[in-house]
């Protein structure tokens, strides 16, 4: 059981997608103007990363190596599409408001690169449970970027308002706010992974 | 008049990095150097083109008479992976000096959200063929000219002193964000065209 | 259990049978979802209805219909009825000269050349500056931006700034004229509309079968 726990942890600090591995930045950054966005976009793609990862996991031996990356990219993509459907019929505002970027859960290097780096060489619970730990540090990094970027920029955190919206400074909720937001975020992060 | 209006927007005011926030990853990682800015912003540029094209057939020609709209993804996906290997095996015959050159970055590309951004956007905007080439040529000297002028000042940040939590990536995001802001100054320039 | 070596035989196999796969597996969610997406989209576009017009008990959307405009495009207008009157139109319009490109807006008028309410669709106008459309123009606590109320028939609707009616969003007058022109283009087709109808209401019930087919030719 220790194990296992471990490995979901792995995904949450040690090897955190966002702030340690610095991979899948685009959604990172597009997806989190606020924090309800941000968690929705995380919670869609380790949805992604949990089924890919299992299903290549068990697929592994049945995968030529010359042929993984089009094999994993056929299984990560049918997952993606699945999501694309469902969050279409059921909670068809959100995922107006991901737009583009849940289709481009596919090319998140994420996705791949767990599939490459750890569900092609483990067990299926392992892999599994990989996706989940990695899946969860990034929806709590995409939350907490979300939510800092409303917070300064709009004075609200999922949309409860903590202060005026006129003293909040609209730049955050835009590009260049989430730039430099994120880079802050990464840069403390480096100094408490220190400690 | 209304190609130089798609032209501007996708250059300056809709910037693919600074405003559209694809592209990123390749980016961050590919723009230490000019010379390799430079690289990877042609490489992208072909590739970029290309799929456009391709996919936007296969949308208009296959998935939309045959209802497979759901489809769109996966076959995008695979088409811009095919194209890519492809790419990489003429390139090795034709020009080995130019596979050399962009060797490592192309495998990158298929990964590159821009690339299947591109493809996805140019059907959700309606776009005719040629609208569409138009965009994804201008995306790309967009993508090229963002990564070059990120590295030139990269070049110049790799020289001074930087505190150790905010070395690397963390000055480059924030660096990033400042430039993300003087592109918002192009906003409404298209308007003039109009 | 060892890997499959990669043989062509075993490369072409892999991938065929996994593309297979997928491509039931897809076509199964497809059916599935098909039904819960069409009903979401048709729910959304009910209660953008329902927003902007006075109580109606017919299907508008059902009832829609293409009318052409001043600049060569068409605009769908949704007739709202109770029983066999006509209580109100909602017109589905846009406008490509919004900061950002194209608004969308759905835009009810009664039968008295009022705008009754509007609700924007779809817009890529700036957070917080551009995207206050939602509700500036609707607030009805300053009398000065409103444009619920206002009766286009004594003239089209502009900003103060080019000599007209109503006070534009502060810092977005671009975004203020491109909805004001949206409105104006769904009324000069709510005008239209409005004309043929009573036209209409002369013809026999055959008419309304035919209207349910969704095309009102002219």
């Amino acid at each position: 059981m220790n194990n296992n726990l471990k490995v979901i942890v792995n995904g949450l600090i040690k090897e955190n997608p966002t702030f340690v591995l610095l991979l899948g930045m685009c959604p990172t950054l597009a997806t989190t103007s606020s924090a309800i966005n941000g968690m929705s976009m995380g919670l869609a793609t380790m949805f992604v990363l949990i089924c890919s990862n299992a299903a290549i996991s068990a697929l592994k031996n049945l995968i030529p190596d010359m042929v993984r990356i089009p094999a994993f990219i056929v299984v990560i993509a049918a997952f993606v599409t699945i999501v694309e459907m469902v969050m279409n019929a059921y909670v068809p505002a959100l995922a107006a408001s991901l737009g583009i970027f849940i289709p481009l859960i596919v090319v998140n290097c994420i996705v791949l690169g767990r599939a490459e780096a750890f569900a092609s060489k483990n067990n299926i619970l392992a892999s599994s449970l990989d996706g989940l730990g990695i899946g969860l540090g990034f929806t709590l990094a995409l939350t907490l970027l979300g939510a800092v970027r409303e917070l300064l920029g709009t004075g609200k955190i999922f949309s409860i308002s903590v202060y005026p919206e006129n003293f909040g400074s609209l730049i955050f909720v835009l590009a260049p706010g989430a730039f430099i937001v994120l880079g802050y975020m990464i840069a403390t992060f480096n100094k408490l992974q220190k400690k | 008049m209304e190609y130089i209006g798609i032209i501007i927007v996708a250059i300056f005011v809709n910037n693919i990095v600074y405003s559209q926030f694809l592209g990123i990853c390749p980016f961050l990682g590919v723009s230490k150097k000019i010379d390799t800015a430079i690289g990877m912003g042609l490489a992208v540029t072909f590739v970029l083109t290309i799929s456009t094209i391709v996919t936007f057939l296969l949308q208009k020609g296959v998935l939309d008479p045959a209802g497979l709209g759901y489809l769109q993804t996966i076959s995008f996906i695979l088409v811009i992976a095919a194209l890519v290997q492809m790419v990489e095996i003429i390139l090795k015959k034709v020009s080995p000096s130019l596979y050399q050159a962009l060797g490592v970055f192309l495998p990158l590309i298929t990964t590159n959200c821009a690339i299947l951004g591109v493809a996805i956007l140019v059907i959700q905007k309606d776009y005719n063929l040629l609208e569409s080439v138009v965009f994804a040529i201008a995306t790309s000297i967009g993508f090229a000219l963002a990564l070059i002028i990120f590295s030139g000042i990269r070049e110049q940040l790799s020289l001074t002193k930087v505190p150790k939590a905010m070395q690397g990536i963390p000055i480059a995001l924030v660096t990033a964000g400042i430039i993300a802001m003087a592109f918002m100054g192009f906003s409404g320039i298209d308007q003039v065209f109009k | 259990m060892a890997k499959l070596k990669s043989t062509f035989k075993n490369m072409f196999l892999s991938l065929f049978i996994i593309s297979l796969v997928v491509a039931v597996l897809l076509a199964q969610v497809n059916k599935m979802t098909a039904k819960p997406i069409a009903a979401a989209k048709a729910l959304k576009l009910e209660n953008a209805i329902k927003e902007v017009v006075p109580e109606f008990d017919n299907n508008p959307v059902e009832e829609a219909y293409k009318m052409p405009t001043a600049n060569g495009d068409s605009l769908l207008v949704y007739p709202a009825k109770k029983g066999d009157e006509v209580v109100g139109f909602a017109v589905n319009t846009n406008s490509n000269n919004g900061f950002s490109g194209n608004i969308q807006i759905m835009v009810g008028f009664d039968m008295e050349d009022k705008v009754v309410n509007y609700s924007v669709l779809s817009h890529a106008e700036t957070p917080g500056l551009g995207s206050k459309m939602n509700d500036w123009f609707r607030d009805t606590t300053k009398p000065n931006q409103v444009v619920i109320g206002r009766n286009l028939s004594e003239g089209n609707l502009s900003v103060s700034k080019d000599g007209g009616q109503i006070d534009a969003i502060t810092a977005s007058t671009i975004t203020s004229r491109a909805f004001l022109e949206a409105i104006n283009k769904a009324y000069a087709v709510y005008k239209a509309s409005d004309a043929d109808s009573s036209a209409t209401k002369q013809n026999n019930t055959d008419e309304k079968q035919e209207e349910e087919g969704g095309e009102n030719n002219e």
